[in-house]
Parts: C-alpha cells; sequence; structure tokens
C-alpha cells in the first residue's frame, strides 16, 4: 500500500466513528442533489432522515444515542465500551448465542460502537426480513440481558485487547496524547478502559449506563433504502417507542487541549518512534472552522499532495505515514496530527513538522495551494456518497454536528468561499506562537535536545 | 430499474438468489439477465477490460492490476514489486516528480496503490467524467516510468520506515511473517510481500526498472471501471488511451516454485515482551480456487466459517463460552492465492491458561470437524450468513471491482464470479466431510505460539534486590 490513512491523535474509539470524522466535509453535491432527504416524524416523537432507494431490497440504519464514553462516570472508564460488546449477547427470552443464531438466520447485521460522545447502533436486513431484524434490534435496545457468563466472557475479550494495546505503539501514543492534553476532563480518559477499571466493572454498572443514556431525547436515526416515511414511522416506534423520553447525561463541560508538560515520551523497546501531536482548533462555530480545515488540507490534510508529505516522506524519506486532521468534537475541537519515523531520525521529522505549522502560520498557504485544496475538497465530494452505507454515516454525523439537511447543498459553497485572506487568518489563529503537544512512544534518539520549550 | 446497471443488477439477482434460498429454489434465477451486464473485453494488445456499470453516484472506479506480484520475484531482490509500486507515483515525460496523485487531488479524485503475492493495483476514484484523464496517466506510466537515482534511494528509506510500521513495531506481525516462511517450503508465498529488510535496504534502480519492463505491459493487465459508465464509453475510452501501447511478447504464464508433499508439521514460538496475552495459531496449506477441485473451495470457506467464524461458530463456542480458556478465538480461509490456500486459526489464552491446554482444545474442535463433519442446520445457517455477506458488501463500488478483478486474476469468467453464491449453495455437509478429512492434515501445517516476556527494564528491576532487604 502506498499510504495507509491511520486515525488521528484523539481520533474517536471506533472506527466508524473516524469515518464519519475524516469525511465529513466531503460530501457530493451532484448525489446530494439528486438526493431526497426526508425527516420523518413517528407517532411516538422519534425523528428520522430517512433516503428512500428502492432499487434494491436492503435497508440500513444508523443511529447515535448522544453520550458516548465521556458519559463513563469516575472510576467506570470504559463502561460504554463495554456495553457496545454486550448488546447482541442476549436480549428478552433469548441468550446469547440463540439471540446470533436468530440474526444469523435471517442475515441481518448488527453492530454497536462507543466514541467520545456517542453511543453507535448500526442494522442492515434484507427487506423482506424487516420486521424480523428489527424485533431482534427492539429487543436488544429495551430488554439486554447481561449474562453473569456473557459479561465475564466479554470482559475477557476487552482484558486481553487492553493488554495488546499497552504495548501497541499507536495506541499507547493516542491515549497518551489524550491523557495529556485533556488532564481532568472526560476526554482525557480512555474510551476502552484499564485493566483495573474493566476487572470491576458489574452488570449494575452496564445496566445504569444503558438506562441512563438510551433515551427518545438523545436519539438521531437515519436510514436509507427500500422503506418508505410511512412504513418508517411504526418501525422507530417499534425500536425506540419504549425507551425513557428523557436521558439523564451528566454535562460535559468544554474543553480546550492544553498541557502543563508539552512533551512527552513514553519509552517503549521498538526501532521506530511513534508520535502524535496536536493544538486546539476552532469549534464549528467559529467562523474560522472551514477556513481552517482548508488550510489543514494543505498542510497535512490532503495526505498525498500535501506539505507534510512533501517536506517529511517525498523529500527525506523520514516517515511512510504523515497526517494531520482537524476534528470537532461535542465540547472541542483538536487540530491533530501523526508520523512514525525510526528512533535516529524521529527527532527531524518532528522539527520538520514544526517548522511546516510555522511557515503556514506566518505565511498562509499560496493562492494555488489554497485553489487546489479547494478543487480536491469541493471535486471529491460526490465519492463520498457512492453507496447506502456512506450516505448513512455521512448524513448521521452531519446532524450529529448540529447541521440541518440542506447543509449537503451549502457545504460545496462553504468552501468555494474561502479567500486566500480567510485562510491566511485562520492559519494564523491556529498556529501562531502555539506549542504543539507532543507524545512519543519508542526509543527517541535526539529528543532531548528539542527546542520545544518543557513546561 | 436494469438499465442501471450492474452493480445494482448484480446485487439484484443475488438478493433474488438469497431469498430464494430463504424461500424456494434458485435455478430459474441463472437466466436472470441482470448477470450478463457485467461485460468483458480484450483490446488488440492484450490489455483485459472489464466493465462494472452502476449508476447510482456519478463516480467512476477505475482500477489497473498487473499480473505481478511479490512472488514473481527472483531471488535476492524481495520487495521490489512493493518497491515499484512506490516508485510508479514519480515521473514520466508528462507527469512530474511526484505529481501524480497531486493531479488526481485537483481533480476532486482519490488514489492509492497496493502489492500483494500475486498481484500489484493501482486506482482511482473520480468523477465520472475524468475517466479519461485518468486512464492517460495510468498508461502513461504504464510503459515511461522514469526514475532518478535520487528518488529511488529516497522512497527505499519510505519502505523501509513502512516495514518498521508494519512488521518491526508488531510482534502478532513477526510471527505472522515467521510462520509464512515455515509453511512453504518452496513457493515464494513464503517470503513476506514488503521483503526481508536485508534486501529492501539494497534494492536499486535497477532492480526496479527491470522488474517494471518485464512485467508491466498491456498484455500483463487487467483494467476493471466500476461506475456510472456504459460498456461503450469505457471501449472507446480504453481504446483510446491504451490501444497504441505495444505488448510485451516475453510475457510468459506464471510458473512459480510449487510445493513438495509436505511431511512434518512444524512449530514457531516467539517471546515478545509486547506480546499481550499468550495466543496461539496455527495454519494450513491448502488449495485455492484456482488450484482446488471444483466445488472444494467453496466447502473449505464454508467449513472455516462453522468452525471458526465469529461468536456462534464451534471454536469460539467451545473455547471462550463452554471452558472458557480463551478471550478470543477465529479463524479463515483463505482461497484467493494464485497458487494455494491456507487455513489459519487463532485463540488468544484466558488470564492463566496454559497454551499447551489452549492448543489441545483448538486441536479438539478441529478433530471434531475431521471425525464427525457438520450439520446440516450448521450449514444452512453458514450458507446464509456467507452469502449475506457477499450481498452486503456489493453496497461498495470499490468491493464489486475488486470481486471481479480478483476472478480475473484467478482466471475466472464474469459468469464463475457470479455463480460464486450459488456455487455456495450446491456444498453439501458430504463436501465439507471430505475437505475437513482432507486438508486438516497436520502434516501440511505450521503452529506459532506467541509468548510475552517481561521487557528489558522489568528483567532488570526483577533482578535487582529491593531496597531494604539487604
Amino acid at each position: 500500500m502506498r499510504h495507509v490513512r491511520r486515525a488521528g491523535a484523539c481520533g474517536k474509539a471506533a472506527l466508524f466513528a473516524s469515518l464519519l470524522v475524516f469525511t465529513a466535509f466531503l460530501l457530493p453535491a451532484s448525489r446530494a442533489e439528486a438526493m431526497n432527504i426526508q425527516v420523518v416524524k413517528s407517532p411516538g416523537g422519534i425523528t428520522a432522515w430517512l433516503v428512500e432507494e428502492h432499487s434494491v431490497p436492503l435497508i440500513g440504519m444508523r443511529f447515535a444515542f448522544e453520550g458516548g464514553s465521556a458519559q463513563d462516570p469516575a472510576g467506570k472508564d470504559g463502561v460504554a465500551h463495554f456495553l457496545a460488546g454486550m448488546l447482541d449477547e442476549g436480549a428478552g427470552d433469548l441468550d446469547g448465542k440463540t439471540f446470533q443464531e436468530r440474526m444469523e438466520e435471517i442475515a441481518m447485521r448488527m453492530s454497536f460502537d462507543d466514541a467520545r460522545d456517542a453511543f453507535y447502533g448500526s442494522l442492515e436486513t434484507l427487506s423482506e426480513n424487516r420486521d424480523a431484524a428489527v424485533a431482534l434490534l427492539a429487543l436488544a435496545l429495551s430488554k439486554p440481558r447481561f449474562d453473569a457468563d456473557a459479561v465475564e466472557r466479554v470482559r475477557g475479550q476487552l482484558l486481553a485487547g487492553l493488554a495488546y494495546a499497552a504495548r501497541d505503539p499507536d495506541r499507547v501514543a493516542t491515549d497518551q496524547w489524550n491523557a495529556l492534553a485533556f488532564s481532568g476532563h472526560p476526554y482525557g480518559r480512555p474510551t476502552q478502559g484499564t485493566q483495573a477499571t474493566i476487572q470491576k466493572m458489574t452488570r449494575e454498572d452496564l445496566r445504569e449506563y444503558w438506562a441512563r443514556t438510551f433515551a427518545k431525547d438523545n436519539l438521531r436515526v437515519v436510514v436509507v433504502g427500500d422503506i418508505d416515511a410511512a412504513a418508517l414511522s411504526g418501525v422507530l416506534d417499534t425500536l425506540f417507542g419504549q425507551l425513557p423520553a428523557k436521558a439523564q447525561l451528566t454535562p460535559v463541560v468544554p474543553v480546550q487541549p492544553a498541557a502543563a508538560e508539552k512533551f512527552k515520551v513514553i519509552e517503549m523497546a521498538v526501532p521506530q518512534s511513534v508520535a502524535r501531536f496536536g493544538l486546539p482548533a476552532f469549534p464549528r462555530s467559529d467562523k474560522d472552522f472551514i477556513p481552517a480545515f482548508v488550510v489543514n488540507t494543505v498542510l497535512g490534510g490532503g495526505v498525498m499532495s500535501s506539505r507534510l508529505w512533501e517536506e517529511v516522506r517525498e523529500k527525506r524519506g523520514l516517515a511512510y505515514s504523515v497526517h494531520t486532521n482537524i476534528q470537532p468534537y461535542d465540547q472541542t475541537c483538536v487540530f491533530s496530527g501523526g508520523v512514525a519515523t525510526k528512533n535516529e531520525e524521529i527527532a527531524n521529522s518532528l522539527d520538520l513538522i514544526r517548522a511546516e505549522i510555522k511557515r503556514i502560520a506566518a505565511e498562509g498557504p499560496t493562492e494555488k495551494e489554497l485553489r487546489d485544496a479547494k478543487d480536491y475538497l469541493t471535486g471529491s465530494f460526490a465519492l463520498r456518497f457512492d453507496s447506502n452505507a456512506k450516505i448513512a454515516n455521512q448524513l448521521l454525523w452531519f446532524w450529529q454536528e448540529g447541521l440541518d439537511p440542506g447543509y449537503v447543498d451549502r457545504r460545496n459553497a462553504e468552501i468555494e468561499a474561502v479567500t486566500l485572506t480567510d485562510a491566511k487568518r485562520a492559519a494564523k489563529r491556529l498556529f501562531e506562537g502555539r506549542d504543539l503537544i507532543v507524545t512519543v512512544v519508542g526509543r527517541p534518539k535526539g529528543l532531548a535536545a528539542n527546542p520545544q520549550p518543557r513546561g | 430499474m436494469l438499465q442501471s446497471g450492474l452493480c445494482r443488477s448484480t446485487l439484484l439477482f443475488t438478493l433474488t438468489f438469497v431469498l430464494a434460498m430463504f424461500t424456494a429454489t434458485i435455478d430459474t434465477l441463472k437466466a436472470s439477465p441482470a448477470v450478463s451486464s457485467v461485460t468483458e473485453f480484450k483490446l488488440d494488445n492484450g490489455l483485459q477490460v472489464i466493465v462494472v456499470p452502476d449508476h447510482r453516484a456519478p463516480v467512476v472506479t477505475h482500477y489497473v492490476w498487473y499480473r505481478v506480484g511479490s512472488a514473481d520475484e527472483t531471488a535476492g531482490v524481495s520487495g521490489v514489486a512493493h518497491f515499484l509500486e512506490h516508485l510508479m507515483f514519480k515521473s514520466t515525460d508528462k507527469i512530474a516528480s511526484g505529481a501524480f496523485s497531486k493531479i488526481i487531488a485537483k481533480l476532486g479524485g482519490q488514489d492509492n496503490a497496493f502489492t500483494n503475492y500475486d498481484v500489484t493495483g493501482y486506482y482511482q476514484r473520480i468523477a465520472k467524467d475524468r475517466l479519461k484523464t485518468v486512464m492517460e496517466m495510468e498508461a502513461d506510466r504504464m510503459v515511461n516510468l522514469r526514475l532518478t537515482e535520487r528518488e529511488v534511494a529516497t522512497e527505499r528509506e519510505v519502505i523501509l520506515e513502512e516495514r518498521r510500521s508494519r512488521t518491526e513495531n508488531n510482534p502478532s506481525a513477526i510471527l505472522s511473517e515467521q510462520m509464512s516462511a515455515a509453511l512453504y517450503q518452496n513457493h515464494p508465498y513464503r517470503i513476506p510481500i514488503i521483503g526481508w529488510m536485508h534486501e529492501m535496504a539494497k534494492l536499486s534502480r535497477e532492480d526496479a526498472m527491470s522488474f517494471y519492463k518485464r512485467f508491466y505491459a498491456p498484455n500483463n493487465a487487467i483494467v476493471v471501471v466500476a461506475g456510472d459508465v456504459s460498456v461503450d464509453e469505457v471501449r472507446n475510452l480504453a481504446q483510446a488511451a491504451y490501444g497504441s501501447l505495444k505488448p510485451n511478447p516475453d510475457i510468459k504464464e506464471r510458473v512459480r516454485p510449487q510445493e513438495p508433499p509436505h511431511r512434518a508439521p512444524r512449530r514457531v514460538e516467539l517471546k515478545d515482551p509486547r506480546a499481550g496475552n499468550a495466543s496461539v495459531r496455527r495454519y494450513y496449506l491448502t488449495p485455492s480456487i484456482s488450484t482446488a477441485a471444483p466445488g472444494e473451495a467453496e466447502a473449505l470457506y464454508l467449513m472455516m466459517k462453522i468452525a471458526a467464524n465469529g461468536s456462534t461458530s464451534r471454536l469460539y463456542q467451545k473455547l471462550v463460552s463452554e471452558e472458557k480458556i480463551a478471550s478470543s478465538a477465529g479463524g479463515w480461509y483463505s482461497g484467493s492465492g494464485l497458487d494455494s490456500g491456507s487455513i489459519g486459526i487463532y485463540a488468544v489464552a484466558a488470564e492463566g491458561v496454559d497454551l499447551g491446554k489452549l492448543e489441545a482444545a483448538m486441536d479438539g474442535v478441529l478433530h471434531e470437524l475431521r471425525e464427525k463433519g457438520v450439520t446440516e442446520g450448521e450449514l444452512d445457517r453458514a450458507k446464509k450468513a456467507f452469502i449475506a455477506e457477499f450481498v452486503y458488501e456489493s453496497d461498495s463500488q470499490s468491493a464489486l471491482a475488486r470481486r471481479y478483478a480478483e476472478g480475473a486474476l484467478l482466471g475466472q469468467t464474469i459468469e464463475q464470479v457470479n455463480d460464486f453464491p450459488a456455487a455456495i449453495a450446491r456444498v453439501t455437509v458430504a463436501d465439507i466431510a471430505r475437505v475437513a478429512a482432507k486438508h486438516l492434515d497436520i502434516r501440511n501445517s505450521v503452529t506459532g505460539t506467541l509468548i510475552p516476556v517481561p521487557s528489558e527494564p522489568e528483567r532488570e528491576a526483577a533482578l535487582k534486590p529491593e531496597a531494604g532487604k539487604l
């Protein structure tokens, strides 16, 4: 592979979520214009966005309960993640094995995922088996069993996963970055928990999280496929009608990534050092959110055409992968990136990245770079809309971001509207005078002499 | 809706098929006009072209797959196929150094490439009106690649970093590499695709260029276009872009050294401070889709689905749910190799469980499979799940393009690719019993264990006497 995109420094825990993050800005106008997004409200008060696609007898659904691992109570780190592993482990009268065999018999797919700010669910079914699939999902959402042996089984898997992750340089670098930059805030805690918290987790903990966060008022549902609004209405009430009206969410305060100690090395006996770096970015409500996104594309987000790719990889061969991104969360927004370079040279890679950040802060992108980035972002829009699954993921992400269905049609114009002045201003605001918060895992050489101020 | 094209109609075909499995018969489905929508043709220079119409969005996926992979390398230059894949993004007379991906991005497209044992593939996903341009760019670099010594030296550092990221930093990847090296005694599948570090470090411009000249030619390539296009459009564009390229008369049938009979099982043990929990895995050498007797590969897919895929599988149920000696367990059949397939099976030990016990339990599951086969109920469920996966995967344009490209690579016709779900449906419990008895042969296997040991600092700490006790 010429290049593999990695999750960013503080990537949302799950692949599902990180896909949403990466693709959020790349929605296709052409498809979108042809696409009719209906807002469906069920008699029971559940709202969903629906895109009908009747040419294939398949239905796909994505939904999110606002909350996510930021709602893990203190000392219960990883409970949302644990719950995501439990919901297909039996519900109602069906034990885990029976439940899963039922799913296989009707060829449905159901999955759950936790992220920082939301708990995600996904359903795919053949139209013919819709009612049976909906009944199973409804059971999983409203009557999970949390059988003792299933809890122990999932606990064992999570502990094994943690044991492996503790020795995985990428995971350690990311977790440590979050811990450093969001110290004392729920965003700084490990989304997958720790050996200690997972060991102690009880079914009451799982039940408490589930009862508190699965509700109607924090739910968003997107459906793409072979179903009309009237039928969907019924499905929505079957699936979610039994949930409580209101979620009991603990308020999460707004936060900026910040660290007293901006640089941390975690010793690990690996030949290649893995670094994560990042800074505060602007929330979506900021007028420079879109300009900053375009600037990031020039710097490191456009991957194989970015400045960092050119300087770190193409000119010097210092890394296989170097990338940056801007990720909005409910209570913060982060510019972040990653690079991996052999221990002897990692200091060079980080110096180059700092120099490029300094340069773009001072000068902004060039007219040509701005034009190229906008052409890429607007032109590749359609690529993000060529399958039912992608459409559902994209729309759910937009909705979670507080956008309306019409944003799909406005999005390219917003990118186009970014002027060179906007981009320079955003670059300056984003980067000028800021010290990167950096974590490095490995046995890096020469980092002691690094110009990065300590403390 | 039939005019709407192949993606959709193939999907429809398969779906009808699945539904039929649930309710009635499948025979009439083979006559479905949908399967005839994927079209294949050859240009005079030997370039094979497959068109997969999918009109849901105004975009295309353009694949160029060369019938060459790491298993075609000569001894001593391991990694050169993958190295060349990287270098293909450098320059030609028309494209400035490193500009290829920038041009694609400027056009609103995304591109990448990959190397495997048997194939090297390049792709762009882009708005349909750019198809002409990307075809011209691929045709250009098929024959006009230029490389400077400096580009080669820099990119060599990149692939070394890639190996560090993928393998050196990852004990599980190191064990897999060691096991493959032991599984194959003669075939080049034993050599890692990315190459051995010491040989990668010496790869030269000449190594890359001679590999390029030997293998990159229209008569050694497969072009697949999936997306919002018609067969005629693609035929015209392909003829215009690729038609004038000269074939390489020296392209020969691919003959790689084959395996002798295996006589003794092999064992590999890796101790590593970064191992996580102890685990055991095993690979068996098997036929692949292209080397198996008719129906055998399909039976292997279903056998492994029943034995080891997912939490309803026998292996998971036995080791994880019932005996509680593993925290996870699973397995697969890999059938897409040109010369050989393999079965893989693994289990991660639960806290404090002895690996010997874990392996014995794993062997118990395999033994029962060999002795007693599977039940009709298990087989029925596995078929439905397997075919459903096929259907859901068809939602992705890239996956569809890949499906037909892989088929072409293995020498399958479009009809054979389309027939896969039906072939799966034809497998009987007797077929599974037969492949289980034949291929779960320990002599054809390698068993690997990954065992955590204390890291250096931990070892040092353990050796130091505790303060105050002296």
